[in-house]
């Protein structure tokens, strides 16, 4: 392989457990198969052919709550919405994660009324902000890859 | 090897007993949409969303089975309910538009010629030729924006994951395009009263022409993935059948009601933005089935694609703006010298222009259906009620009276062939 050409011999690799834990979680994160609205198909297009997320280990969208780590919010978040996204966020198994995707998920965006929760941090603890509306694939990449940097420091009591 | 089953004592479970259904409505009525048989547990309750992969969004849906066929299917919707029609009654004319974006967020600039074609009418606005060209042309590429999610989605749904890949491709091409012209890949707010925002980039000819040069083959590929395949026709074929009376009834419109046999299409009988300048047809289908309107929108493909041929040649030069100065703002190199330039762009984005009062109706073909725009205004710069008429919810309606008899994985695909998107169903 490619590492042992440059670093001559490997057998042995000395690290703590916390930091092998953490790069271990952030490389493998299943996301909630879960779309709202708009920001929904903009993270599809980041699956598909052109942004292909799957380069960072982030393709693997799963259906199902409890087996998924990471939680995309992806739209607007309306009052009827709100009790089931705070269900399926209590159904994923801890260590889990939460990316506000777009002004609507983050903020309430353009829609300041009453039928919109004003910021999906108001019902489930937000990780990664991501601005846009809708943000290209390129900024949920990005956010994507600040929130890998932040799980790899994550200490390992935080999830006792 | 002897295999152990592991217990898990609050096992994930979909079924649902009637007394515990959670819906807006009392028992008594739950009681009237469900069977007999359901109260004696005879059938099973089924939820199904509204997180769900294959119900396009946040529908959910109450079925009940008997054994795999649907006996009841229950729609419930609201989960995407945004209050973008009152939202839009404290903003002026201008600013409502972006929100227009954001009802069926797969065809954008349909929404935008909506809605800004409704205060064209209310106003009297003329709109220059070539914005109209311009406005045929976007129209056409956003029919096709739609329908590439559309296929991708519904072929998915039904177990063909490439095709998904292949169409997300192509539309990339259609959001370069959007991208050049608005600044924006999806919410492009680019149509306004009485004509564009800006004329288009020198290259958009170039990016247009490459969507003409590729998309032909491309269609092809999609035809021989999925046209003669008999998976795909198993799947398709004579499920989800609606007649075309029934179609009528419910208020089904664009390739849902084509599919039935119903020649009907706003751009034939109500021509808006001079699409009776130009040669295209429109594909009719007979069965009323999934593969009937699969078969409707596959074809108008060929016709975007011909109306686009058309529009391109014939674009005509001149400005994209009406020179009306109620509406339209100044150049902008007219507010760098003159005073009352500035104040009449300043007061124009902040009061807006001001509509007379009385009542307009206005309809585009979108992708999905008849997209109308009822606008009342009360004489002053904000409307006094702005309804859509989405076609998604018309077009969801009938969904109970589809499904009734089909078996379980029917249902997904009855979802996909009448394409809803919940942004538009619950605006």
């Amino acid at each position: 392989m490619g590492l042992e050409q440059k670093l001559g011999n490997m057998g042995v690799v000395t690290t703590s457990l916390e930091k092998a834990i953490g790069w271990a979680r952030a490389n493998a994160i299943w996301p909630l198969l879960f779309g709202l609205a708009c920001c929904a198909i903009e993270m599809m297009s980041a699956q598909a052919s052109r942004y292909d997320l799957s380069r960072f280990g982030m393709e693997l969208m799963r259906a199902s709550p409890r087996q998924s780590d990471l939680m995309i919010v992806a739209g607007r978040v309306s009052r009827k919405m709100a009790p089931v996204l705070r269900n399926l966020y209590d159904q994923m198994p801890d260590p889990k994660w939460v990316i506000a995707m777009g002004d609507c998920a983050s903020c309430g965006g353009v829609f300041n009324n009453y039928a919109i929760v004003q910021g999906v941090d108001e019902i489930v603890p937000v990780d990664v902000y991501v601005a846009g509306c809708p943000p290209r694939p390129e900024t949920l990449i990005d956010g994507i890859l600040k929130l890998q940097a932040k799980i790899k420091q994550e200490p390992l009591t935080k999830w006792q | 090897m002897e295999q152990t089953l592991i217990q898990v004592e609050d096992a994930p479970s979909n079924q649902v007993r009637l007394e515990d259904v959670q819906l807006d409505i009392t028992f008594e009525q739950l009681k009237r949409l469900v069977s007999p048989r359901a109260l004696t547990g005879e059938t099973m309750l089924l939820n199904m969303g509204p997180q769900h992969p294959s119900t396009h969004g946040v529908l959910r849906l109450l079925l009940e089975l008997d054994g795999e066929t649907i006996v009841n299917c229950i729609p419930d919707i609201g989960y995407l309910h945004t209050g973008i029609e009152k939202t839009a009654e404290s903003k002026t004319y201008l600013k409502a538009i972006p929100l227009t974006d954001r009802t069926d967020y797969l065809a954008p600039m349909s929404n935008n010629l909506a809605f800004c074609g409704a205060v064209e009418k209310l106003v009297g606005i003329e709109v220059p030729l070539r914005a109209q060209y311009l406005r045929v042309i976007l129209m056409e590429l956003t029919r096709m924006n739609s329908h590439l999610v559309w296929l991708g989605t519904h072929a998915l749904d039904i177990g063909a994951m490439s095709v998904f890949l292949y169409c997300m491709r192509e539309r990339e091409m259609i959001l370069d395009i959007y991208e050049a012209v608005s600044g924006a890949r999806m919410m492009s707010s680019y149509i306004r009263p009485g004509g564009l925002w800006r004329d288009v980039p020198a290259h958009f000819p170039q990016l247009v022409q490459r969507v003409l040069d590729v998309f032909p083959a491309r269609l092809l590929e999609y035809e021989k993935l999925l046209k003669e395949n008999p998976m795909w026709k198993e799947r398709t074929v004579g499920v989800g059948k609606i007649s075309a009376e029934d179609a009528i009834a419910w208020g089904m419109t664009g390739p849902c009601l084509r599919g039935s046999g119903v020649n009907y299409d706003v751009r034939k009988a109500q021509p808006y933005s001079s699409y009776d300048h130009f040669e295209f047809s429109v594909p009719v289908g007979s069965a009323g089935d999934v593969y009937d309107r699969y078969l409707c929108r596959m074809e108008e493909f060929h016709q975007s694609l011909k109306i686009i041929r058309q529009a391109m040649a014939k674009l005509p030069p001149g400005p994209v703006m009406t020179d009306d100065r109620k509406v339209a703002p100044p150049p902008k190199h007219e507010i760098a010298y003159s005073m009352e330039s500035l104040i009449h762009h300043f007061k124009l984005w902040t009061e807006g222009f001001k509509a007379p009062e009385g009542e307009v109706y206005f309809a585009v073909e979108s992708g999905k259906g008849e997209y109308g725009v009822l606008l009342s205004g009360d004489g002053s710069s904000k409307p006094r009620r702005v309804h859509f008429r989405a076609p998604s919810f018309h077009n969801l309606q009938p969904i109970s009276q589809i499904s009734k008899g089909a078996l379980l994985a029917d249902i997904v695909a009855i979802i996909g062939s009448i394409d809803i998107v919940l942004g538009d169903v619950d605006r």
